[in-house]
């Protein structure tokens, strides 16, 4: 087993310096070494995009990183967003258009769509579609997120 | 009037929970002392065990055990079954093989378990499967169905003379009359293919076995909590109460999750008694496509027998069933194949005959849709045929020969998933097909639009299809429901969620007998310390039956409360109403008593104790119906196809459904939605693909063709009726499945109508550009 590296990561505003293999896969880390479980992960290939998270702003997929990659960097996950009792605007979004069923790919989404209405704050659903449309969901059909995510731009602009 | 919350759409209570990532999903669970599990798995498809080398694992620093079939003597046996064959159906056969937890001599698929490796880290555990040395003597790989049962052909299980696991033939009226009164018979072989339930999580389990308290603590991904901790304490010899077996969140079900008896329940707690640490298994996707479950893989030889006129006089059909290498889940999905072939329509001659044929491949057990989409594949199939050979359109033939309104209660002659005759309980067929018509505009588009985009050119077409959505069948469930001293509503049941929204559903039911707020009622599913009464989710029943046990309990309840109310108000029980979490005398509105009072009243003290008493605003109820509740609908397509590169794409999706009672519509739409977006995998995308030695070739997500946000239509039009159930008292039935069931059988009318001019005969539910090319290559050199 190789030697354990050193990493400084800032996760959600918090810097963490922990020692780690290197090949410790970013998700676990974020989960399991931080305890941020609001990360999820659905195939580890890189292709399903629940354990999608922001690094320095930009959507990665957390399960084909290693943690020594993101040395450094700044991560932003599900948990930066709202809490239950004061949800963000996509969040609320996400809850009045029905846009989750059993959840599990929701926070992958919700990091992704952060990103998206970033940088496109006003989308057409044509957009907001080609927006998630590399994040897996099997239970909602995709319609309703598509809606959330447009409702989402709304609520944010009226802010 | 306490004020109803039913068919209304309210927002989720588990949302903020979800969305927040403030669920504990399985993986989420991390306790002191936790050790990890990796399983093993043969990659081959069938051989005999030579040798199962695990010395060099065992050596692995961090690795704390390693266990085969052998390290578990006598603890190691097959099954149970899950569910029973059926006893109803005369003369059926079926050799029952159920699973193996983990194999012992032979290996029967790639994929099966074969030794179980216990570490300190998951990445120790996956590092030491790579120093398991499995030899086998291989022997041939059976996969194909139909020469599975050719005499020679090697045996999945050597102990039986064939690899036939089971035959059940059933018939209402007589096929032979039919042949004899009839101007046409035309038969047709039709192919269903295979797909992952592959729900976003994966399965698992963790067990952590309390030594003091003689206890097992158990989380786990089931869709059947209570059946599954019954497994577990007949395994290992304990009383059902040493068991705590509760489900966290879980990431979606579609059917796979329902399974018990295999390596992760079986050999998990078990490992976790015999080393005294918590222990957790979390499967990964490629041995959730390897050795999970799946479905579909049915291969038909049907007839269908019509006069002239149009009208259907009977349908034969003879199907081979895959079930993989055991039968554990008996004979659920074929028979759902038998109850879902004839169902919407008035025929009076139905011959049907399922021939299950173990093979070398992964078990079968229910996907979402489980054996109806296979049987209304191929009764639309065989519609769609016999209008062609009659050159009326498949409107009219649906038209003539749907069944109509007057016909509810009917029996169909046919005994089903449940081991009862199927009976339809109620519905309006003919409203679902023509409200699905009059919205996607058929007429418009067969006279007006088609015939403009023809004259371009372009190939676009329609299909309209019916189906029947069985749901809701027993045996039973059960819930207890409990007013706090806060006032708010407990209710406990032993069901199982995966995101069908029962945190709210169930709420809202009781919140509407209690006058309570649907947040102030907090749900608990599936926590066997708190309920254990109960069978599981699956036939989209979870509304239905839990939902009417609530009610029942709910009323219970309420009666109580209004009694206890009666006498400390001083007032009779009709004066009295029940709203905002107090009871009220009607027109002395000043004069009232909280719920929470009450509860706390309900409690006896010394002295005040009556004979008969019952403590508590608490009452328990469980419900079993009869039979099903069948949901039913109809499905509208048009589809545009680029003749260049064969790819289709839906350019309007219409679907009518009705579920009875929608106890709240914006759930019933999302189900619809989700069930929607699996036909469609299925008829295009995705596909399980074994290779010619059993090794499945679609084992990820690179390759198993996953729906995706792009692949949608941009709107699904639903529409709906409702025609409450008779059954129970809030007139409910089933949706889960409802979405999935058609789109096969509608996606292929309508390609053969966008590609009219090569007269296309499509005999399988699943198509893609390269199997489409291949269609018109040898449609036009015909």
């Amino acid at each position: 087993m190789a030697d354990k590296v050193n990493v400084k990561i800032t996760v959600n505003g918090k810097l963490y310096e922990r020692e780690v293999e290197p090949r410790l896969l970013l998700s676990d880390f974020i989960r399991h070494d931080l305890g941020l479980t609001g990360t999820h992960v659905g195939c580890e290939h890189g292709l399903c995009g629940a354990c999608t998270v922001l690094m320095n702003g930009e959507s990665v997929r957390s399960c084909i990183l290693f943690t020594v990659m993101a040395d450094g960097a700044e991560i932003r996950t599900v948990e930066s967003l709202g809490t239950m009792d004061n949800m963000h605007p996509l969040q609320e979004a996400f809850q009045e258009k029905h846009a989750l069923q059993c959840g599990f790919c929701t926070p992958g989404i919700l990091m992704t769509a952060v990103e998206f209405l970033d940088g496109n704050p006003n989308p057409t659903a044509e957009e907001a579609r080609e927006a998630i449309d590399g994040n897996f969901c099997r239970c909602t059909g995709y319609e309703n997120i598509v809606e959330a995510v447009q409702l989402a731009a709304k609520k944010m602009a009226a802010h | 009037m306490t004020e109803s919350f039913i068919s209304k759409s309210i927002k989720r209570n588990e949302d903020p929970r979800l969305l927040t990532g403030k669920s504990t999903f399985i993986d989420d669970i991390n306790l002191p002392g936790m050790l990890h599990v990796a399983i093993k798995r043969s990659d081959y498809a069938h051989g005999r065990i030579l040798s199962l080398d695990t010395s060099e694992a065992k050596k692995l620093p961090g690795v704390v055990a390693v266990y085969t079939a052998e390290d578990l003597g006598d603890y190691w046996h097959p099954g149970p079954l899950q569910v029973p064959p059926p006893t109803a159906i005369k003369g059926s056969v079926f050799y029952a093989r159920p699973l193996e937890c983990i194999a012992k001599d032979k290996v029967r698929y790639s994929g099966e378990p074969v030794a179980v490796v216990v570490a300190e880290s998951r990445y120790i555990a996956e590092d030491a499967l790579d120093y398991i040395y499995l030899d086998v003597e291989m022997l041939d790989y059976v996969g194909d169905l139909e020469k599975a049962l050719e005499p020679g052909s090697a045996l999945v299980h050597e102990d039986l003379e064939s690899n036939l696991a089971a035959d059940v033939v059933q018939e209402a009226g007589s096929w032979d009359k039919a042949v004899a009164e009839a101007d046409h018979v035309i038969k047709k072989r039709l192919v269903v293919n295979r797909v992952a339930g592959a729900a976003i999580e994966n399965r698992g389990i963790v067990a952590q076995w309390d030594d003091n308290m003689k206890i097992l603590n158990c989380w786990a991904t089931t869709q059947g909590p209570i059946p599954m901790r019954n497994s577990i304490a007949k395994y290992l010899g304990l009383l059902e109460n040493q068991i705590r077996m509760m489900n966290p969140a879980i990431g979606g079900g579609f059917g796979p999750k329902i399974m018990s008896s295999q390596i992760d329940d079986v050999i998990v707690p078990w490992i976790a008694i015999k080393l005294g640490q918590p222990i957790k298994w979390f499967e990964d996707r490629r041995e959730n496509f390897l050795g999970t479950t799946s479905e579909r893989d049915q291969v038909h030889y049907s007839e269908i027998a019509v006069k002239n006129d149009g009208t259907v006089l009977g349908v034969k059909d003879v199907f081979y069933h895959n079930t993989g290498a055991y039968n554990p889940y008996g004979m659920t999905v074929p028979l759902n194949t038998q109850t879902h072939t004839v169902s919407n329509y008035n025929i009076p001659n139905f011959f049907t005959e399922i021939k299950m044929v173990f093979t070398n491949q992964m078990v079968v057990t229910p996907v979402r849709g489980a054996g109806r989409p296979q049987g209304v594949f191929v009764m639309e199939r065989l519609m769609d045929a016999a209008a062609k050979r009659l050159g009326i359109s498949p409107v009219e033939i649906r038209r003539k020969n749907v069944l109509q309104p007057e016909a509810f209660p009917f029996h169909t002659g046919i005994i089903g998933q449940d081991f009862v005759e199927g009976i339809l309980d109620s519905g309006n067929y003919p409203a679902a097909l023509e409200k699905t018509l009059e919205a996607i505009e058929y007429d418009k588009f067969k006279n007006e639009i088609q015939p403009k985009l023809r004259a371009d050119g372009k190939h676009s077409g329609i299909g309209v299809i019916l189906f029947t959505e069985g749901t809701a069948v027993g045996p039973y469930e059960g819930a207890k429901v409990m007013v706090g001293v806060s006032g708010k509503v407990n209710v406990v049941c032993a069901y199982s969620n995966q995101g069908q929204g029962h945190y709210t559903t169930f709420a809202q039911v009781a919140a509407s007998q209690l006058g309570v707020k649907v947040t102030d009622v907090n749900v608990v599913i599936g926590d066997s310390g708190q309920w254990q009464w109960g069978v599981g989710a699956f036939a989209s029943r979870g509304m239905t039956l839990v939902g009417t046990a609530i009610h029942q309990a709910s009323v219970k309840v309420r009666e109580k409360a209004l009694n206890l109310a009666s006498k400390l108000l001083n007032a009779p029980v009709e004066e009295l109403e029940l709203n905002d979490g107090v009871v009220r005398i009607a027109d002395i509105p000043e004069q009232f008593i909280s719920l929470g009072d009450l509860a706390m009243k309900a409690n006896p003290t010394r002295g005040t104790v009556e004979e008969g008493m019952e403590p508590g605003l608490e009452a328990a109820s469980y419900y079993g119906p009869p039979h099903g509740a069948t949901g039913f609908g109809c499905l509208g397509m048009i589809l545009d196809v680029d003749a260049e590169t064969a790819m289709p794409k839906i350019a309007r999706l219409v679907i009518t459904d009705d579920c009875g009672t929608p106890v709240n519509p914006m759930i019933v739409d999302g189900q619809i939605h989700g069930g929607l977006q699996m036909g469609i995998g299925e008829a295009f995308f995705e596909n399980l693909v074994y290779d010619e030695y059993g090794q499945m070739v679609t084992a990820s997500f690179m390759d198993y063709l996953f729906p995706q946000a792009s692949d949608m239509p941009d709107k699904f039009e639903v529409k709906h009726m409702v025609t409450p159930s008779p059954l129970n008292p809030l007139g409910i039935k089933g949706v889960g499945e409802a979405g999935a069931i058609g789109v096969p059988a509608c996606y292929m009318q309508a390609l053969e109508d966008a590609l009219y001019e090569h007269d296309l005969d499509i005999r399988e539910s699943s198509i893609n550009p390269s199997k489409l090319f291949h269609y018109v290559k040898n449609a036009k050199s015909a």
